[in-house]
């Protein structure tokens, strides 16, 4: 479309009038998720340090070791979880800008002009399977909570050491995460267009309500979470390697 | 009180124009629109700018102030550096008239694509609040078309022909999620709005002077129909043995 | 000048696309007529938007013993009996229904408890009836239209002003307008032309109305010949914003009063308990804003000049949700937190009851093809307005405009347009950009406003009519010497130039019948004649054109029907 003939408006990258520094809310994103991603990736072929008594790395659960499979068990399952996150709209939102810079930030002029088809055509078509990784997240929260609860039992006996708490704490985070899903949000109630008309509409519109609010803290969960996950298999791998000793609290 | 503050309106047409300094004293409580209005009465009486109610509820005066889209009587003066220039500029995706005016003509034909409002015969006309209480969000539009202005697929990717943008998504999940509509609009969302070309960054979220959760409650609500009918395989499979075909 | 000018032809042309012009639009395209809207903003901007309150109906969903005849005596007793009883009449029986149309056309009401439309208080009505959708019931009324026209395939001509109307004889033959945009002319060719212009509130300084509301279409249909009656009722609204400056005059709708809200002086007295002790905050809006007034001038207002006003005693939840852009407002534009702390308010010019004289069954003026609807039209209010009739007011007259007007088009036979009417129209606008010198025309409106406000306002005595008449004749000299810079392309220096002779029209038409009015009565106010006059109770004043000069006549108010004369006397 048109331009207004000021050189300080053309779509040139970063182009921009605002006057805040726009590009600082990149840093953190590009910092974390890259971060992130080189930690969880090493620990993934690492193939070691996964599991010190009641504890198991969430990286590395399920724990699945056929006999065929010469790599890291972490490979074979860390999919579901990775998929969840890739296409999740909040991650999405944050990928985009951050490292494909489409756009930077809002009123922001892009990298030059490069065709653009968004999320109709290969690769990012696929997103629209995020319901999908959704079930299969919802299947490893249910494993990661037998873990959290395993992790208090040292040798059959309850008993609560700082790497309870993490894993704890850990799926305490992720079930925010997961439970405000903008999918889940959509499958329990969005869909639905007159409560007052559907079976079970009281309830549906109870928990479909409840969901809209977690929902809106979806991204304050996402970033909670990831951190919680990368802290717990950091302490079970730091425990599991003897670089430092578990602390049992009872 | 009687400060003075310096703006930097874009004066031009289609053709071309520049930035043009002005020298405007500052009231309290004073907006931009204030200022445009006090350049119009005394040094620029052809400075063109759209307006109406001057409170926030016709939509008209959308400009992008210091490079960000707002509307202008309600960005006020305290709130913004006037230790420097104030720019205001017309809105970036828009083609420009004069001035502050853009040709948003656009949006009333992208507007015409989507089918009204139709409730099934014989309804009985009684609607729960709950029901309601979600719809009346997006009824609270008021066609500023600051999301318009500031998404990026129309901004940097000009999709006009291919997507209908933030404002648009917002009308339709007005009528979709309306209690008593009974029209499937989610083939428009797909093929004629475009939906898939939103990659929800979440810019007309951020700009919206009426607080819509244009992408949480419009956006990915309609994505997710959207997905129900075409995206979803196992749907797609349970579609074809029941030999029926949902609203696509 | 031989410049060929763009033309449209179409049976119906409606001038102004808020509710009453969008509503008139559907009925009349619904009657197999082409039409044609023309308005002077983007579509969708119009002054309904700003509507709040809600729409008042006697549906009767939250208080069964409502019906359309308490709702009659209401507005009779409201209009102070001054109003055409047969519209009123007509505008309670038919509001309900225009209501559900509009629910079946989409829009969303706030609801009851049992799923009906719901209701609240307002001013002056005796039950609750004003159906409502949190406070922006406007938006809601004007986005269903606009969608529903469009839609139906009204042809809209945005950003287009009429500047005359044009005649084949004795009747309307269609309109000379400009495009905003680009500055050229265009003719709109149509047997039946409906006005729905909305009002004049730009004439005052301090005003809840938008740029648009310069009174165009009473003074195009005035020049066209037309009546304009009870020109002296002009409504201020109590609640306006009165700080900080740049926001003076913004409406804070009286839905805060009718949620609950109290006003009180800066004594922290209730002083409505002095002026009207049964009715309080809901009294009538010419009670409150004289109540207001008067408290100020004797020195108990506030800070800034108003009174007043809470409805933090209210849970902060249910303020923001039943008045959410209040909310906003206060917090954006004034630094006030409505759910914690009182708003500052004062009177602020709203509304004009009086306008084009139309027929109550039709609309029709007295010109024939000429109809009105709205604000622009007189009567239905009388000499004061209640809230929410104005909505009503809107879809019940709109409707019957539209279908009158395009009736009337199927009866007529072919217009015709002199070229002379055309030519001369388009040298009056063009003259300002050939002027060596002159007034700048925001100079003369600044003084306009000043001198409505000042002279015109909401109390009036015979030495300020007088001096206010003065003041406007020597403006509408210097007006008609005005000098537009720059070119023609979007300049609202220009357009102004052409709205300022619409106000002034419209002004003098209220400083007139004003002066004449020696009485007080609803939103007219006389300080040097404080009461009832019975002789003024039984006539209203009459606006028409003689030559070149305005005349004020007075024709007597038609006896009321009997059944309905037992209604009111209740």
């Amino acid at each position: 479309m048109a331009e207004p003939g000021t050189a300080v408006h053309r779509g040139r990258f970063g182009a921009s009038m605002r006057r805040d520094a726009w590009w600082v809310e990149l840093v953190p994103v590009v910092l974390v998720l890259g971060a992130f991603s080189i930690y969880a990736t090493w620990r993934a072929f690492e193939n070691n340090y996964y599991e010190w008594g009641p504890y198991l790395s969430p990286f590395y659960s399920p724990l699945l070791q056929p006999s065929w499979w010469p790599f890291s068990p972490a490979i074979l399952i860390l999919g579901g979880p990775l998929g969840f996150r890739a296409t999740c709209y909040y991650y999405r939102k944050a990928y985009y800008r951050a490292f494909f810079l489409d756009p930077p930030a809002c009123a922001v002029g892009e990298a030059r002009s490069h065709r653009y088809r968004g999320e109709t055509a290969f690769p990012f078509i696929l997103q629209n399977l995020h319901r999908y990784f959704l079930y299969v997240a919802l299947i490893f929260l249910i494993i990661l909570w037998y873990d959290a609860v395993h992790a208090f039992f040292f040798d059959g006996r309850f008993g609560v050491g700082v790497g309870s708490l993490v894993l704890l704490t850990n799926i305490i985070l992720l079930s925010f995460y997961t439970v405000s899903c903008h999918s889940l949000r959509h499958i329990v109630g969005g869909k639905v267009d007159c409560f007052s008309c559907v079976a079970f509409g009281g309830p549906r519109h109870k928990t479909w309500k409840g969901l809209s609010f977690l929902n809106e803290h979806h991204m304050l969960f996402a970033w909670l979470s990831l951190f919680s996950v990368g802290l717990a298999d950091l302490y079970v791998r730091l425990v599991a390697s003897a670089t430092i000793q578990d602390l049992r609290l009872l | 009180m009687s400060a003075n503050a310096t703006f930097n309106i874009f004066r031009g047409d289609r053709l071309g124009g520049e930035l043009k300094e002005y020298e405007v004293p500052v009231a309290p409580g004073m907006v931009v629109l204030d200022a445009l209005h006090y350049i119009q009465g005394h040094a620029a009486p052809d400075l063109a700018v759209r307006w109406n109610c001057k409170a926030g509820k016709c939509g008209s005066c959308s400009a992008e102030v210091n490079g960000k889209p707002r509307l202008t009587c309600k960005t006020r003066l305290d709130d913004l550096p006037l230790a420097e220039a104030v720019t205001v500029q017309p809105m970036k995706s828009f083609p420009v008239i004069k001035d502050l005016v853009t040709d948003v003509s656009w949006n009333y034909r992208v507007n015409r694509k989507i089918p009204p409002f139709h409730a099934p015969e014989s309804v009985e006309w009684k609607m729960d609040q709950r029901d309601v209480d979600r719809v009346q969000e997006f009824r609270k539009c008021i066609e500023c078309f600051l999301c318009q202005n500031v998404c990026h697929v129309l901004r940097d990717h000009s999709k006009q022909e291919q997507f209908g943008g933030p404002r648009f998504f917002v009308r339709v999940a007005g009528l979709e999620m309306h209690p008593l509509d009974d029209v499937s609009r989610t083939h428009l969302l797909k093929d004629e709005l475009g939906i898939g070309y939103c990659n929800i960054t979440k810019c007309c979220t951020e700009v919206c002077p009426e607080d819509i959760h244009i992408t949480d409650n419009a956006i990915i609500p309609l994505k997710e129909r959207v997905i129900d009918d075409y995206y979803d395989p196992v749907r797609w499979f349970l579609r074809k043995l029941k030999g029926k075909n949902n609203g696509a | 000048m031989n410049e060929k000018f763009e033309t449209h032809e179409h049976d119906v042309l409606i001038i102004g696309a808020g509710g009453a012009g969008l509503r008139a639009a559907i009925e009349a395209l619904g009657h197999g007529a082409s039409v044609a809207v023309v308005c002077k903003s983007l579509l969708g901007k119009a002054h309904t938007v700003m509507a709040e309150g809600g729409i008042a109906a006697a549906m009767a969903n939250v208080d069964a013993a409502d019906d359309w005849r308490t709702h009659f005596r209401d507005t009779m007793r409201g209009g102070k009996f001054l109003n055409n009883w047969r519209m009123a009449q007509i505008h309670a029986q038919e509001a309900p229904d225009r209501v559900r149309e509009l629910e079946q056309w989409g829009a969303l009401f706030d609801r009851t408890s049992s799923g009906d439309i719901l209701q609240r208080a307002f001013g002056g009505h005796t039950y609750k009836r004003l159906c409502h959708v949190g406070d922006r019931t406007g938006l809601e009324m004007i986005r269903t239209l606009q969608d529903r026209g469009v839609h139906l395939g009204i042809d809209v001509y945005m950003e287009c002003a009429v500047t005359r109307l044009l005649k084949d004889g004795d009747r309307i033959a269609g309109a000379f307008a400009y495009w905003r945009e680009t500055g050229r002319f265009v003719v709109f060719k149509a047997k039946s032309v409906v006005m729905a212009t909305g009002g004049i509130g730009k004439a005052w300084r301090i005003t809840s109305n938008s740029w648009e509301y310069t009174g165009d279409g009473m003074a195009l249909a005035y020049e066209a010949g037309a009546e304009l009656i009870d020109m002296e009722f002009v409504q201020f609204h109590p609640t306006g914003m009165v700080w900080p400056p740049g926001v003076q005059g913004i409406l804070v709708t009286e839905a805060v009063r009718g949620e609950g809200g109290i006003l009180r002086n800066k004594e922290g007295e209730r002083f409505m308990e002095r002026y009207d002790s049964e009715k309080m905050e809901l009294s009538t809006r010419d009670v409150v804003a004289r109540a207001i007034y008067t408290e100020v001038r004797e020195g108990r207002g506030t800070e800034h000049g108003g009174a007043y006003l809470d409805i933090s005693h209210k849970p902060a939840e249910y303020v923001k949700r039943k008045l959410p852009s209040m909310y906003h407002q206060f917090r954006e534009l004034a630094d006030v937190d409505i759910t914690q702390g009182p708003m500052e308010v004062g009177p602020t010019c709203h509304y004009m009851m009086g306008g084009i004289r139309v027929d109550a069954e039709t609309a029709q003026a007295t010109v024939s093809g000429l109809f009105a609807a709205g604000e622009a039209a007189a009567g239905l209010h009388g000499a004061n307005r209640l809230g929410g009739n104005s909505l009503s007011d809107l879809l019940v007259f709109g409707k019957r405009a539209g279908a009158a007007a395009a009736e009337h088009a199927k009866r007529s036979t072919p217009v015709n347009i002199e070229a002379a009417d055309v030519e001369k129209a388009a040298r009056e606008m063009l003259e300002p950009f050939e002027r060596a010198a002159g007034d700048s025309p925001y100079q003369i409106h600044r003084e306009l406003e000043e001198l409505m406000q000042n002279y015109v306002g909401i109390f009036r005595n015979e030495e300020d009519l007088q001096k206010g008449l003065a003041a406007l004749d020597q403006l509408q000299q210097r007006a008609a010497g005005v000098k537009v810079e720059g070119s023609r392309l979007f300049n609202p220096g220009w357009h102004l130039a052409r709205d300022l002779k619409s106000m002034l029209t419209v002004a003098e038409a209220v400083a007139l019948s004003a002066r004449e009015r020696k009485e007080s009565r609803g939103a007219h106010s006389r300080i040097d004649y404080p009461k009832y006059d019975e002789t003024w109770a039984k006539q209203n004043n009459v606006i028409v054109r003689d030559g070149d000069r305005m005349r004020l006549k007075q024709t007597p108010i038609d006896e009321m029907a009997p059944d309905l004369r037992k209604i009111v006397d209740v």
